[in-house]
């Protein structure tokens, strides 16, 4: 019965308990106004009910006091709420630095993972206790959301780009992992579940893997094959610059701007690389939409972000 | 009953009556009031059909996959024996909103009470472009045949969700459905058009032909509700009909706007639709609040309570909704700085709408209420109204957004706001009929209608909150799949009931109108004793409304004014010399 009456999830990540504080905050504020002009409404409605049909009631004009007063306290009360809410979602929206990162890719209608030491999982996804996660989304077709009620987290995940969630579990056990956002036929049975353990064991599971192959490696494989290596060598040369240390630098572009090389920014020079021009470079990259998958694509940006250290790239092949 | 005809002015309006034929007078009809009563047939017939289509939602929730009664003629793939496939379910959700959203809120707050008061309340003969707005209703109807026609093609109607969100409504594969999409776009794009002609009718029409005296600052507060609707719909829908053009070359030309393979942006088309989308949800409750307000100070037999201040907050709103639309996009990934920027804009468009609610309070304060059907059902809408904008503040905050974002507690929110317009809807139906139809509807079978419908439509919206946070998601086809909402699932059997309940609350309605249509007590000209114009026009208002050109001395509240023995003053009777006139 109890168990009938809980309405909220549990609470296992480290902002679930802020966001529930928040959220009672609120509920507290619209109870109060509720009471409030539920109460009046009925107590007016009674009191000033017509009784006779000549009653006329004294003339009530417009009084500016009031006016001022219930624009400027709700607009203070939303101003706090404002606060309150800014504040928490700026620690919400920024992964703590160095939080373990797992690459994950929703598709009609599952989910498939991808350790950063290469363990993969569909609609299961294995993560330690107490340590900051961040879950790098690409979607294979339509936009699906990464939703795991337990943590408070949802993140879409929208095609042609990549957007990550992150979160601390504070729990061990096994959680929900839904698709919230509608995405076909199938959608509701887009179900998954995470798994939290204690580091070791999820250190034990990992080297259980099979396919125990880190990202990174198979990145290196892809870069060969696909030919990148014949253009991206170890320092810059006339047909390509060299992709050691690329990640995180800023970049600056033939148009004049310069960007920050992230996940999304090599996504795009990937499959489409006229779109920003590195200076100095012709634009003789070919694309390589449809030629990877979007795990493929993960693989990738593993390798070149492993790529670091300009000293090594900088000597002469 | 005091209709006033001002001394010398009375040469008649409208002299000549030729006789148009059947066609002219009920089809093809150019006058404001029968193009009026059409919309609200065309809406009244949708709510219907939008309704029995919520109530199959609703079966397939609290009962997944078993056979709702009654249907099991429907062949598969579209049913199995009765038994609601996925697909289908998909196809009932998107249809459900979008008939309710386009077909039935729009042309009944819009389309019926924009066209049959406008010139009514400002004291004009009809809308400035007559054969304009006939084709606004006939553009619209076609549009609704559109939409219907979709339920019969192959693959079935839409299923992307009244949103359509691309990719998903961008390539036929990933919903499985093709011409019905198709045809979605094409009706929405055509009802675009519809609604354009008839805001370029309203604006031109409260410009340039209101009557000698009804100065802005005069007007009703439902003709200032449906003056900036109107101007909201000619600047948003010219984006809607963008984006749809653009999905439908996405679909059939090969185009990719909103398709990554090509190089496009599926983001775009949220950014447009909602673009579009928030000063889309103003357009359908402007008029509601307008339609309140008027209610509120006519049964309450007091001025509404700031006047100005009610007029102002509805254009504050109408600036404000174009800033807002990214709160429907918190967590598509976007920069966490636009998303802050966001929720503080729509952190304030809370401000005019309470500054709302308080005024209808201080109008009801003081008062001298009579609690008729309309009265009954305007107050049912201020209470809808209060607990869906409250709803919406959780929501504009955004760390609990990110939480409640597309579970049932958005469902709970726009029901209350966007279902709670329903309200207004009856409001105004109980409260103009007399003037549309020349007979009065029964106030008894009005209330149980009244009493039926406030308790089963909180009984049925209410607990969507308590879904809603227990992370119960919006869109899902079968609850019961989801071990974690097992718990939840006697609140969804009970919602299901209490909606099929509320279903069954508007028999009274249908039978109350059917009947008062042929059978109803002759209404005289003003029988709620209402002080603005359309109330001094007969009963049923005749071809070119006023016998004699009304002129307007004061605003439209005057209710209980000292300076006359009755409770009421309409705008345009002329007081004695020497009396004070009092405008607003
Ligand atoms: C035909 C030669 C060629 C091939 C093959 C090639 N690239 Fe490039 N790439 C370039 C050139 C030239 C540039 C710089 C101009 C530009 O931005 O398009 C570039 C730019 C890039 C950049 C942006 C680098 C920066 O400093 O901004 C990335 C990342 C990249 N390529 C990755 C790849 C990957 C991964 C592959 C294999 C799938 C690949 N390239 C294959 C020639 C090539
Ligand atoms: C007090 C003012 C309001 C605020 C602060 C507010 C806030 C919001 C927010 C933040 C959302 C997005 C929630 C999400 O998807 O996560 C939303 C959704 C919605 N709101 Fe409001 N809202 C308000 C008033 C209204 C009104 C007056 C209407 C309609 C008349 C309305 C109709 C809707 C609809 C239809 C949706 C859901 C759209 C969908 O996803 O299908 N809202 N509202
Ligand atoms: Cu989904
Ligand atoms: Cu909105």
């Amino acid at each position: 019965m109890l168990e009938r009456l809980r309405i909220f999830p549990d609470q296992a990540s480290t902002i679930a308990g802020e966001v529930d504080t928040l959220y009672l905050f609120l509920i507290g504020m619209s109870t109060f106004f509720v009471a409030l002009i539920f109460g009046l409404v009925i107590y007016f409605a009674a009191k000033y009910r017509r009784r006779s049909v000549n009653e006329v009631p004294p003339p009530v004009r417009t009084d500016l006091r009031l006016e001022i007063a219930w624009t400027v306290i709700p607009l203070v009360l939303v101003l706090i709420s404002f606060a309150w809410g800014a504040q928490l979602f700026v620690t919400m929206g920024q992964a703590p630095a160095g939080a373990m990162e797992i690459h994950a890719v929703g598709r009609q209608w599952m989910w498939k993972f991808q350790h950063p030491s290469g363990g993969r999982e569909i609609n299961q996804l294995h993560v330690p206790v107490g340590i900051p996660i961040k879950i790098l989304l690409a979607s294979e077709d339509v936009i699906h959301s990464f939703f795991v009620p337990a943590f408070r987290v949802k993140m879409d995940v929208v095609p042609g780009k990549y957007t990550s969630a992150w979160f601390e579990a504070t729990m061990e056990g096994e959680f929900h992992l839904f698709c919230a956002e509608y995405c076909g036929t199938q959608h509701s049975g887009m179900i998954g579940r995470v798994v939290v353990m204690k580091p070791v064991d999820y250190q034990r599971w990992l080297s259980d893997q099979a396919s125990g192959e880190p990202l990174a490696v198979g990145g290196e494989r892809l870069f060969q094959q696909r030919g990148c290596a014949t253009c991206h060598r170890t320092s810059d040369g006339p047909t390509g610059p060299a992709l050691h240390g690329l990640f995180g630098r800023r970049v600056q572009l033939q148009s004049g701007d310069s960007v920050v090389a992230d996940e999304s920014y090599i996504r795009e020079s990937v499959l489409n690389p006229n779109a920003k021009i590195t200076e100095g470079y012709q634009p003789i990259m070919p694309t390589f939409q449809g030629q990877l998958s979007e795990e493929g694509l993960h693989q990738m940006i593993a390798y070149i972000k492993s790529l670091s250290g300009p000293a090594e790239g900088r000597k002469a092949p | 009953m005091s209709q006033t005809v001002a001394a010398g002015a009375t040469h008649a309006v409208h002299g000549h009556h030729e006789e148009l034929g059947f066609w002219r007078t009920y089809i093809f009809s150019m006058d404001h009031k029968m193009i009026g009563r059409q919309f609200l047939f065309l809406g009244l017939f949708m709510l219907i059909i939008g309704g029995l289509l919520a109530m199959m939602v609703r079966w397939q929730l609290a009962w997944p996959e078993t056979p709702v009664p009654g249907l099991s003629a429907i062949p598969e793939p579209y049913m199995y024996e009765g038994i609601i496939p996925p697909q289908t379910y998909n196809a009932l959700f998107t249809m459900h909103a979008t008939i309710m959203i386009f077909f039935v809120v729009m042309p009944i707050m819009v389309g019926c009470y924009g066209n049959f008061l406008i010139p009514l309340m400002i004291g004009t003969r009809d809308m400035a472009f007559p054969l304009l707005n006939m084709l606004s209703f006939w553009v619209g109807a076609v549009a609704g045949v559109i939409m219907l026609s979709s339920f019969f093609v192959v693959g079935g109607p839409a299923a992307a969700g009244w949103t359509g969100y691309a990719t998903l409504s961008a390539k036929a594969a990933y919903t499985g459905v093709g011409m019905g999409q198709n045809l979605w776009i094409i009706s929405l794009l055509v009802l675009g058009i519809s609604s354009l002609m008839g805001s370029i009718n309203y604006i031109t029409t409260i410009v340039n032909m209101r009557a000698p005296g009804m100065t802005y600052f005069r007007m009703p507060l439902t003709v200032w509700s449906l003056f900036v609707t109107a101007i909201l719909l000619l600047l948003a829908l010219p984006v809607l009909t963008a984006a749809l053009a653009m999905l439908l070359f996405d679909r059939t030309l090969g185009t990719s706007f909103f398709l990554p393979e090509g190089g496009g942006q599926p983001l775009l088309w949220q950014h447009m639709f909602w673009f579009f989308g928030h000063p889309e949800v103003y357009i359908l409750v402007l008029p509601a609040m307008g339609v309140t307000s008027d209610l509120l100070s006519t049964f309450s037999r007091k001025p509404i309570f700031g006047y100005h201040a009610m007029a102002f907050s509805m254009i504050a709103i109408a600036f404000l909704s174009w800033i807002v639309w990214g709160h429907h996009m918190f967590i598509s990934g976007m920069n966490p700085l636009l998303g802050t920027a966001f929720m503080m804009t729509t952190m304030v468009i809370a401000v005019p709408s309470a500054i709302k609610v308080f005024n209808w309070l201080g109008t009801l304060w003081g008062g001298n209420i009579r609690l008729t059907s309309p009265m009954l059902f305007a107050l049912g809408f201020v209470s809808n109204f209060l607990i869906g904008g409250l709803s919406g503040i959780f929501m504009a905050s955004t760390p609990v957004d990110i939480f409640i974002h597309d579970t049932y507690y958005i469902v709970a929110h726009f029901h209350y706001v966007v279902a709670g317009i329903i309200f207004a809807l009856f409001a105004a139906v109980y409260y103009w009929f007399p003037k549309m139809f020349g007979r009065m509807m029964s106030e008894p079978l009005g209330k149980i209608h009244f009493a039926l419908t406030y308790l089963f439509f909180n009984l049925t919206f209410f607990p969507m909150h308590f879904l809603g946070v227990g992370g119960h998601m919006r869109r899902i086809y079968n609850p019961t799949q989801y071990e974690f909402l097992q718990p939840l699932q006697d609140w969804n059997v009970f919602i299901t009931i209490s909606a099929l309940l509320l279903g069954l609350s508007q028999v009274p309605f249908l039978i109350n109108f059917i009947w008062s249509l042929f059978g109803g007590k002759k209404a005289e000209r003003n029988p709620w004793q209402a002080n603005t114009l359309e109330w001094s026009a007969p009963t049923p208002p005749p071809h070119g409304n006023f016998e004699v050109q009304p002129t307007v001395y004061r605003g439209p509240y005057e209710y209980s004014s000292p300076e006359v023995k009755e409770d009421w003053l309409p705008q345009d009777k002329p007081l004695a010399k020497g009396a004070a006139v009092r405008g607003h």
